[in-house]
């Protein structure tokens, strides 16, 4: 049985537990949490305190798009005065100063404009693998980024055709949308 | 009638990993610096703007805790975020002060300690800057993420390649070699820079700025105060600011920043610069190579050459010293490093003193007209500034 390579979160979990375990052993030497830099030996402390982040954002105007992931559609708002399209979706268009919107379905299709492979991922999203981001614009010109459903992107291309699809993502189990490549 | 201004002393510390030194020291050692270049004392100032991203690092007041320090209290301040143009943020604020009469002398302090939190950490700080809700929480980009959308659609539509994107790279090194305030005192190879892992596909290691701590800082005074100060004010010619769309998804292109090209045009009509041929104008530029594909969308934002052509310029050596026009020959944000907060008076600080011929003799850029430009951008083309510095009095 080949060992399992490690996800960056596994390496990065296991790298600061060997940092903090070193820390603790200065501090019961020393009295306090100070050690020495790794690469220049000069004096470091590490902080007592920790703040952790989990933000609370309201959705309460949005919500109507939150609601339709689970019909698998995707909505984005429509000034009823001047027609413009907002996706993100916003309740209110700057342009006509009015919040009289309409909820529209984004159409499905459309072309891929761009895309990256985030190979150096930030640590809340360590446990995935390499993952694929792109941006496409749909048949109405609405742009939209999201994950492209596709590992290497050598078997991708600028223009080709996408489809938009409702997807649950794992292993959160909740919904969003991605970008499913149209291959012929 | 506005008043002029011109900068009067400079300041900056060695960027790097700067574990030696907490946030208010390392932002001492580029005060003190500006402090006895301009030959004046903390009195003297009548405000002081600092300049910090943050939320890496410990003090989340900066701007009272260096001003304590740093003995500016009790002065007014405040701090100001423009993401990686906030420096140029403090710049322009200090500017319209004096230009608009309420202030004589202002103080713009830069100051960045990214390694007080470990990599992936700063990884998901500076990924959230865009916007976070739509583009982070569920896609999880990073800003060599975004930088390397660009990327992917430039090369797609100009025939560029990885190996052009990282001559941007060895270039920027070169100069770092010769910079001893640089992050990387080292020259790469073309080879050593393709080797790389990548990053963000297309974009490799060493396409990338790295993570630096370090502090700017630059004094900017009225006229009258100037000509008291100094014999060889440096003026601010021109200046200009634009704003992108948070959501990159809402962008009209992704081979320019818009908010670069707008920010170009304000500086290049203030300063009285035909933006149709401003290197004919100008001696020496930094602009904001966060990453190489930055420095090649830099050039034709800027007009250096035109749009495609980019890629050519690095390809024929046109902004070394001695080619068309002189580009980040401190190092750049690639080699002399990306201290976040302080980048803008970072680059500041080294054109007044490129202008003044007071460089290390190697990376001097020839000094003909007397005029040198910085283009400095927040985020992915989310805040534009473009500065225009010059030997001689604006009309």
């Amino acid at each position: 049985m080949s060992e399992k390579k490690k996800t960056q979160k596994e390496m990065a979990d296991e790298a600061m537990k060997q940092f903090y375990e070193f820390v603790e052993s200065m501090k019961k030497s020393l009295g306090v949490p100070m050690f020495p830099d790794m690469k220049t030996g000069v004096a470091l402390w590490l902080d007592i305190r920790e703040l952790t982040f989990k933000f609370m954002i309201s959705v309460e105007k949005t919500r109507n798009f939150f609601n339709a992931l689970a019909d698998g559609k995707i909505l984005a708002t429509k000034c009823k005065k001047c027609g413009e399209i907002y996706f993100p979706p916003q309740v209110d268009c700057p342009k006509c100063k009015e919040s009289d919107i309409e909820w529209i379905e984004l159409p499905k299709k459309g072309k891929l404009l761009t895309y990256t492979v985030i190979n150096a991922k930030p640590y809340s999203f360590s446990h995935y693998d390499d993952y694929i981001v792109g941006v496409a614009e749909l048949e109405n010109g609405v742009k939209v980024t999201a994950w492209v459903r596709e590992k290497d992107p050598k078997n991708l291309r600028v223009g080709m055709d996408i489809e938009l699809k409702v997807v649950k993502r794992k292993p959160e189990e909740y919904l969003t949308y991605e970008l499913v490549p149209i291959t012929q | 009638m506005s008043r002029q201004v011109a900068i009067v002393g400079v300041g900056h510390s060695k960027y790097g990993v700067r574990n030696d030194v907490n946030i208010p020291e390392l932002a001492w050692e580029s005060i003190k610096q500006a402090l006895d270049d301009a030959g004046i004392e903390q009195k003297d100032i009548d405000y002081f703007i600092v300049s910090c991203a943050g939320g890496w690092s410990s003090e989340f007041l900066p701007a009272v805790v260096i001003g304590e320090y740093a003995g500016l209290t009790p002065k007014g301040t405040v701090r100001v975020e423009a993401a990686c143009a906030s420096g140029s943020a403090a710049i322009k604020l200090a500017h319209d002060m004096i230009a608009s009469g309420t202030a004589d002398i202002v103080m713009a302090i830069g100051i960045e300690k990214m390694n007080e939190s470990p990599t992936p950490t700063l990884i998901e700080c500076i990924g959230r800057a865009g916007n976070y809700f739509w583009e982070f929480e569920s896609f999880g980009l990073t800003f060599p993420g975004y930088y390397a959308l660009h990327a992917t659609a430039y090369m797609d539509k100009y025939g560029a390649t990885e190996e052009d994107l990282a001559r941007v790279a060895v270039k920027n090194h070169y100069y770092g070699a010769r910079n001893p305030k640089a992050h990387f005192q080292r020259e790469i190879t073309l080879e050593k820079a393709l080797s790389s892992r990548y990053i963000a596909w297309p974009l490799k290691l060493y396409d990338c700025c790295p993570l630096s701590d370090g502090s700017a800082t630059v004094i900017l005074a009225s006229e009258e105060v100037a000509k008291k100060l100094t014999d060889t004010p440096v003026w601010i010619a021109g200046i200009g600011s634009a704003s992108g769309t948070s959501n990159i998804s809402r962008r009209e292109s992704y081979t320019s920043l818009k908010a670069a090209v707008l920010a170009a045009e304000q500086a290049y009509k203030m300063a009285g610069v035909d933006r149709e041929n401003p290197v004919k104008y100008i001696d020496v530029a930094e602009v904001h190579d966060c990453f190489t594909i930055a420095e090649i969308m830099a050039y034709e934002d800027l007009g250096f050459c035109k749009r495609g052509e980019g890629v050519k310029l690095i390809r024929e050596n046109q902004t070394y010293i001695g080619g068309l026009i002189p580009v980040n020959v401190s190092g750049g944000l690639k080699a002399k490093g990306h201290p976040i907060g302080a980048t803008g008076e970072g680059m500041v600080a080294e054109l007044t003193k490129q202008l003044r011929q007071e460089v290390e003799r190697e990376r001097q850029a020839p000094i003909k007209n007397g005029v040198a430009l910085a283009h400095n951008i927040g985020g992915t083309g989310h805040y534009g500034y473009v500065i225009i510095l010059s030997l001689s009095k604006p009309k």
